[in-house]
């Protein structure tokens, strides 16, 4: 089992949930991060005030799947998330060995809970 | 007495209250962090409550009420509201009742020690906040209107033209605002980062709140549906429009964008501007004003404020000192008796006398403010201390003065 998670662009989730529902890959959390990468963030300036170089807005996922997943849901990520212009900023992907799963409505234990 | 006139005084009397709720309140809560939006509001709703029981118990009468001889204040005759009835007071408004006149200016009151709020926003304690504002209101903005506006008062004896409030509300809350800021003492992390407004939309909310309320504080400062009600309703509108433009371009030019919030600040700085001088001035001049306004604030705002490094949190000296002092000095550049008969030419109409008049009022006021509200910080520090300590500072006053928080993040 692996634990995956995934910072993307906000605008390109959509396509990474098809792209995940294309192999099946249908259980995933998703939340909104900030963070900051090797491109620069925007200025900001309230009054004159600038502050440089602030935190982006980013989509984390965070999806458990058993090993015959694990590339697929790599590729997916990928093919989903990438924007094909050449530059830095469309994220991240890591992954995690996972040690255990509860499916807490029946106590399932292990991969067979995972899905 | 005239039924018109009384109803376009009642109907201004609740603009200016809708300047204070919801306008300043959402004008400064956008601009605090999240963890002290309430602070703001509770401060704004509870001075409504607050200012206008010490209006008709004793405020009124000290601001207007018959001179005790030398124009300084009035006397106490007319607390309670007693001798304050339907017959108009020809004194100061003919054709409404006395009671109107009374509650129209009532929020005047209200609104002014609010203005404050901004710059000791995030750092205040509540008890301290309030019985600083009772204390303000009896002796710094009683005693300034009393002298500007009353009957017998020293200054409108002299001829001091303050139509709606540049002195007695805008210079008197600007300059206190600074002198609290100073003596308050920068917020815990304001040489570190830049504070992020949390919630521009509410301000942007907030100033145009501000300004349909405006409408009532100026045009209705004419105490009448008439000719002069028109002209300050249009002066104020021109003067916050060119204000509003004037500042995003000069922080397009200066800083490459044109934000939301310098147009929101820009058109607030031309409308404090336009105050005193509204039912004065003709509308070209009022553009004049307006734009000269939004230079002379940015410059204090984004460059001064800067330079001297006292925290002002939501530029209320920037804003309402530095835009009354030019407001009022523009009085007396521009007012001619074409447009008002009651008022007075200024310099550019052959009239030096009546700016030498209002310089004296850019001298005396803040003097007057900035001694008094030293005082009262001394008095009121003494007795339950002014600022709350650094953890609830940083936990946020909603939570450690109000008992409350403004969003859930969870369920």
């Amino acid at each position: 089992m692996k634990y995956i998670v995934a910072i993307i662009q906000p605008h390109k989730l959509e396509e990474v949930k098809q792209a995940l529902e294309a192999v099946e890959v249908n259980l995933m959390t998703v939340t909104n991060v900030l963070g900051q990468g090797r491109q620069k963030g925007y200025t900001e300036i309230y009054r004159g005030a600038k502050e440089v170089g602030g935190l982006l807005r980013k989509v984390r996922l965070d999806i458990a799947v058993n090993e015959d997943f694990v590339e697929p849901t790599i590729a997916a990520i990928n093919k989903g998330a990438r924007t094909g212009d050449g530059k830095v900023g469309d994220g991240k992907i890591f992954v995690l060995d996972l040690f255990d799963c509860v499916r807490i409505s029946s106590g399932e234990r292990g991969g067979i809970a995972i899905g | 007495m005239n039924t018109g006139d009384t109803a376009w005084v009642l109907m201004s009397a609740v603009l200016v209250l809708g300047m204070t709720i919801p306008g300043l309140a959402f004008f400064y809560g956008g601009l605090v962090r999240r963890k002290n939006v309430l602070s703001i509001l509770m401060q704004c709703f509870i001075i409504v409550c607050v200012v206008s029981l010490q209006w008709v118990l004793f405020g009124y009468s000290l601001a207007f009420g018959p001179d005790t001889g030398l124009g300084i204040i009035g006397s106490l005759k007319w607390a309670g509201l007693n001798f304050v009835g339907g017959t108009p007071n020809a004194d100061y408004a003919a054709t409404i009742p006395h009671q109107v006149f009374m509650i129209f200016q009532a929020m005047f009151a209200v609104i002014t020690p609010a203005l404050i709020i901004g710059a000791f926003a995030e750092r205040m304690k509540f008890s301290a906040f309030l019985i600083f504002t009772v204390l303000w209101a009896t002796f710094v903005y009683d005693p300034l209107a009393h002298w500007v506006w009353g009957t017998g008062g020293w200054l409108r004896s002299l001829g001091a033209l303050d139509f709606a409030g540049g002195i007695v509300v805008h210079v008197s809350s600007g300059v206190s605002a600074l002198t609290l800021a100073v003596l308050l003492g920068k917020r815990c992390g304001y040489d570190q980062q830049p504070f992020r407004p949390h919630n521009l939309p509410f301000t942007v909310l907030g100033a145009a709140l501000l300004w349909f309320g405006w409408f009532g504080f100026n045009a209705g400062s004419a105490l009448g549906a008439n000719e002069l009600a028109a002209n300050a309703f249009i002066t104020t509108h021109l003067a916050a429009a060119a204000a509003g433009l004037t500042w995003a371009l000069i922080e397009w030019r200066h800083h490459g964008a044109p934000t939301v919030l310098g147009a929101a600040t820009g058109a607030v700085a031309g409308l404090v501007a336009i105050t005193p001088a509204c039912g004065f001035v003709n509308p070209m001049n009022a553009i004049f004003i307006g734009i000269l306004v939004g230079l002379f604030c940015y410059i204090a705002v984004v460059l001064i404020k800067a330079k001297l490094g006292y925290d002002d949190s939501l530029d209320a000296f920037g804003i309402h000192g530095v835009g009354g002092v030019w407001g009022t000095l523009a009085t007396g550049l521009f007012a001619e008796k074409a447009v008002n008969a009651a008022g007075a030419d200024g310099l550019f109409f052959g009239n030096p006398r009546q700016f030498f008049v209002q310089f004296l009022l850019v001298v005396i006021a803040p003097v007057f403010a900035a001694g008094m509200t030293w005082m009262i910080f001394k008095a009121v520090d003494a007795l339950v201390g002014m600022r709350v300590d650094k953890t609830d500072e940083i936990v946020g006053l909603d939570l450690t003065q109000q008992s409350e928080s403004a969003y859930t993040v969870i369920e």
